[in-house]
């Protein structure tokens, strides 16, 4: 074929080397074949997050090979929530080839770009949009190779299943596989290929089980803690007594004296190393220490006074009209003050890490959201290059946010070189509890008034030491405020660590807001589906989600409490418009709440896989429902006093509620996000709902029976 | 250190084991089958069920030595020649997981229940599963899947 030279070679274009390698080297780590790669740009949640040091230039790239396989390297992680089934989903489409010939290579941090991270609901948003740009550049690539191999003009052609074929003659045809074989073409990607319509799609908007599920039944699935390596050590660490804590002296002794016990020092750092996980747990406990602790005199009943003293930098989020004026119409002032506990990430896999030296290079295999920051935090911490450091791919056991913060990697990573040994490193349950990045405790408080018509006039929202996430109200409000209050550059504004846990802020900020529509609906003595509809005449897709939700629910009018245990609560989460409607039964003796039932639609835009939707916002219901009822960080000053799922009560089978999820059909929009919405309402669906079951307002969560009861006077 | 022995996924192993070296680490580390997880080591989380003599146990808190004359079965051995077993089968079918860290436990804790009572009804199964905890929040997917495996086993063993 004479044509072979106009496209069969070509160079990296506008942008960045993906590795600072030259193409040839590029080509030979990955393979020769058609490759296209891609940037997603600035993503919209990276606020502190670890950053690279200059603007990524390629986030990933796919390739398609002489065996017609079509490879796709993405930096993104499996924990659950399913890119491992839906982004192949994206690039078969798009590509025109068959699912089952996408294999996807995620976040070996050797083959794949670099990746901020698998949170935030970013993978379909964000991230899977640009992928289907690069399939359907890839697409065109091959059917202007085709068109030349082929002697057709591109519009002549169609393509369907790998294949390349004239419309008219189907006999004229070539498969990708034919047309990249001995090729090297790297090409970018940078919008300029149109995608597919939704009427288009394929394989898109249709419902796939996961790919994943066959590993993970037969137990052949492997998490960090599953590497097993020859003259592997397991490690424990001594660990203070609570967090702040200064190690005075230590004493390894007694450990020393055990058969096979290795200990290690370097500063802080004591750890013990044993072919036995069961011998390295017991030689931590033979270590003594003697720490001098940080005292604060908080525990979890004291702690709101203590936010409220220190959150005294406030910033004003939004505001729209005049409060005093909206004051000045008000007939009826409610002031609320809504309590949010500390809550743990707890997956149900520990922090969890297993490294080894190899050939000057460290490969680490950990349970982590972030394979790529967390390589360069290790890099750094042992003062070694970026490119010597390796994070391979591996299936993590739940993040939920929690998997961002990798402290077992840098601690494996630094024993490994201290030891030139491998190492596995698995946080005990006490552990995990202990270095979680907790959602952190908050204090909203909310004042609000109704007019004489029963519209509110004005709504004053502050949030203490919660975070601003979805903080402004989405309601007809003429007159009001939003402020975030944090404590003070230097100020210990939470004696724990805290960070994302899913949907960060927004199950605060919309347990508080929501609780308190229905009590300003029941003091207007109007149903709380009308009173919500009546604040949201300039907003009708949120006026249809809300609709849609009572009518699957079978929600009939009527003023709060009807004693019929019904409520619901309204939200939006990365763009998605949530609602959950629940049904609830009060024990009125012990004030044990049982929610018999939960009805959510959401409107989220674009669904790529619908399945893969609807497993999610299951998900989100029933780990909501723990928030909600029973999850609760126990603290005395800064020692941890839950330790353990005895003293840390999740959500459990009797909590398991009968679910209906409803996705509202708006797939010509934009897809937005997936993982996380129907979470952020439960707190106040259920606070609503025990409300109209017993008349008794709860404000703090979670609504344990007591409190319950207490509010039932 | 004392020698047990005992059957393990239809073999006979022998290993060694201090007194109160629990069985989980004894299957994951000395004898290599990492299906078993740990997830809390107290025997609250369920993610170390196997299946000892017939009856769903907790590995993190049993020693290992307790286990010396029994048949063990443990996720690895449910499927058998590749085809998997019906629990399996139907916590695929269902999508009954997400992350999965909690999926080996979760199987072996039902087929515990599967063994006595291959029918159970939907407060049986929550019973039984109760203690098991799923952080992703699959439970009602996986009480579906237990049923309907139920139904599997019995067509499978019917005349």
């Amino acid at each position: 074929m004479n044509n072979d030279k106009k496209i069969n070679k070509r160079v990296l274009g506008n942008m960045r080397n993906p590795f600072g390698m030259d193409r040839r080297d590029f080509m030979k780590r990955i393979g020769t074949g058609l490759v296209v790669a891609f940037s997603v740009g600035n993503t919209p949640l990276k606020a502190g997050m670890l950053a690279q040091d200059d603007t990524p230039g390629v986030n990933a790239f796919l390739r398609i090979g002489e065996d017609g396989r079509v490879k796709v390297y993405v930096g993104k992680i499996e924990m659950g929530q399913g890119p491992i089934t839906s982004l192949p989903m994206e690039v078969a489409d798009e590509l025109d080839v068959r699912l089952e010939d996408v294999d996807m290579i995620m976040a070996d941090t050797d083959l794949c770009p670099w990746n901020e991270g698998t949170y935030g609901s970013l993978s379909t948003r964000v991230f899977g949009e640009v992928l289907r740009g690069a399939a359907a550049k890839a697409r065109a690539i091959l059917v202007k190779m085709a068109a030349e191999e082929l002697s057709l003009g591109v519009t002549e052609l169609e393509t369907r299943d790998g294949i390349v074929r004239s419309k008219k003659d189907s006999s004229k045809k070539i498969t990708y596989a034919q047309l990249t074989k001995g090729k090297e073409i790297l090409e970018t990607s940078v919008g300029d290929v149109a995608l597919k319509k939704t009427s288009e799609f394929r394989i898109m908007g249709t419902s796939k089980l996961r790919v994943d599920s066959r590993e993970k039944v037969t137990g052949e699935a492997l998490y960090a803690g599953d590497i097993q390596i020859p003259n592997m050590l397991c490690a424990r660490i001594l660990r203070p007594p609570s967090l702040g804590s200064k190690l005075l002296n230590v004493d390894t002794t007694q450990a020393e004296l055990m058969e096979g016990v290795e200990v290690v020092r370097d500063g802080d750092l004591v750890a013990v190393l044993h072919p036995s996980q069961h011998i390295a747990g017991k030689a931590i406990a033979k270590v003594t220490a003697e720490w001098e602790e940080e005292k604060v005199d908080i525990n979890q009943d004291t702690l709101f006074d203590h936010i409220l003293e220190v959150a005294t930098e406030s910033r004003t989020l939004a505001s729209e009209g005049k409060l005093e004026q909206g004051k000045e119409a008000a007939v009826k002032n409610i002031n609320s003050t809504f309590l949010d506990p500390y809550i743990a990430h707890s997956p149900i896999e520990t922090h969890t890490a297993t490294a080894m030296m190899e050939d000057g290079r460290m490969k680490v295999w950990a349970s982590c959201q972030t394979p790529y920051p967390t390589r360069d935090g290790i890099a750094e911490e042992l003062g070694m290059d970026q490119k010597d450091v390796q994070l391979l791919p591996i299936f993590v056991g739940g993040g939920f946010g929690g998997k961002i913060y990798n402290p077992q990697a840098i601690e494996v990573a630094r024993l490994v070189k201290l030891t030139s040994k491998p190492i596995q490193l698995v946080y005990t349950r006490e552990e995990e509890f202990i270095y979680d990045r907790l959602r952190p405790a908050a204090v909203v408080k909310i004042d609000a008034g109704l007019d004489e018509a029963g519209k509110i006039s004005y709504w004053d929202f502050a949030v203490h030491q919660g975070g601003g996430r979805e903080a402004v109200h989405f309601y007809d409000i003429p007159n009001s405020r939003t402020r975030t209050l944090s404590a003070p550059r230097g100020a210990m504004g939470h004696p724990f660590y805290t960070g994302a846990w899913r949907a960060p802020s927004v199950n605060t900020n919309t347990f508080a807001r929501e609780s308190q529509m229905d009590i300003l609906a029941a003091a207007a003595g109007v149903d709380p589906v009308e009173f919500r509809l009546r604040h949201l005449e300039h907003d009708p897709r949120m006026a249809n989600v809300v609709k849609t939700g009572a009518e699957r629910f079978g929600w009939t009018p009527a003023k709060g409490p009807s004693g019929r245990g019904h409520g619901f609560a309204v939200g939006i989460d990365v763009g998605t418009y949530v609602v959950v409607f629940v049904e609830v039964e009060v024990d009125k003796n012990t004030g044990y709440v049982q929610v018999k039932r939960a009805v959510c639609c959401q409107d989220m835009g674009m669904v790529v896989n619908p399945q893969g939707a609807i497993l999610q916002m299951e998900g989100c219901i029933l780990m909501g429902l723990g928030y909600a009822l029973r999850e609760e960080i126990q603290f005395e000053s800064r020692k941890m006093l839950s330790t353990n799922f005895d003293s840390y009560a999740i959500t459990q089978f009797n909590m398991a509620p009968e679910i209906d999820v409803f996705i509202v059909d708006s797939k010509d929009e934009v897809p937005y996000g997936g993982g996380e919405p129907p979470i952020v309402v439960m707190g106040g669906a259920v606070a609503n709902a025990v409300f109209d079951a017993t008349g008794a307002r709860v404000f703090r969560q979670p609504l344990t029976p007591e409190r319950v009861k207490e509010a039932m006077g | 250190m004392k020698t047990v022995q005992f059957e393990l996924n239809g073999k006979s192993v022998s290993v060694s084991a201090n007194e109160d070296e629990p069985m989980l680490w004894v299957i994951r580390q000395q004898l290599g089958l990492t299906g078993t997880k740990f997830g809390c080591g107290s025997g609250f989380c369920g993610s170390c069920t196997v299946i000892m003599n017939g009856e769903a146990v907790r590995s993190c808190t049993l020693p290992a030595i307790e286990a010396a004359g029994t048949k063990v079965l443990t996720i690895e051995g449910l499927s058998s020649n590749g085809e998997l077993h019906p629990l399996q089968e139907e916590f695929v079918k269902s999508d009954a997981l997400q992350c999965g860290f909690c999926t080996p436990g979760m199987i072996m804790n039902a087929y515990g229940l599967l063994l006595k009572n291959p029918e159970p009804t939907n407060e049986e199964v929550v019973i039984a599963m109760d203690e098991n905890l799923c952080r992703c929040g699959a439970h009602g997917r996986i009480i579906q899947a237990i049923q309907n495996a139920g139904k599997q086993m019995k067509k499978s063993v019917a005349p």
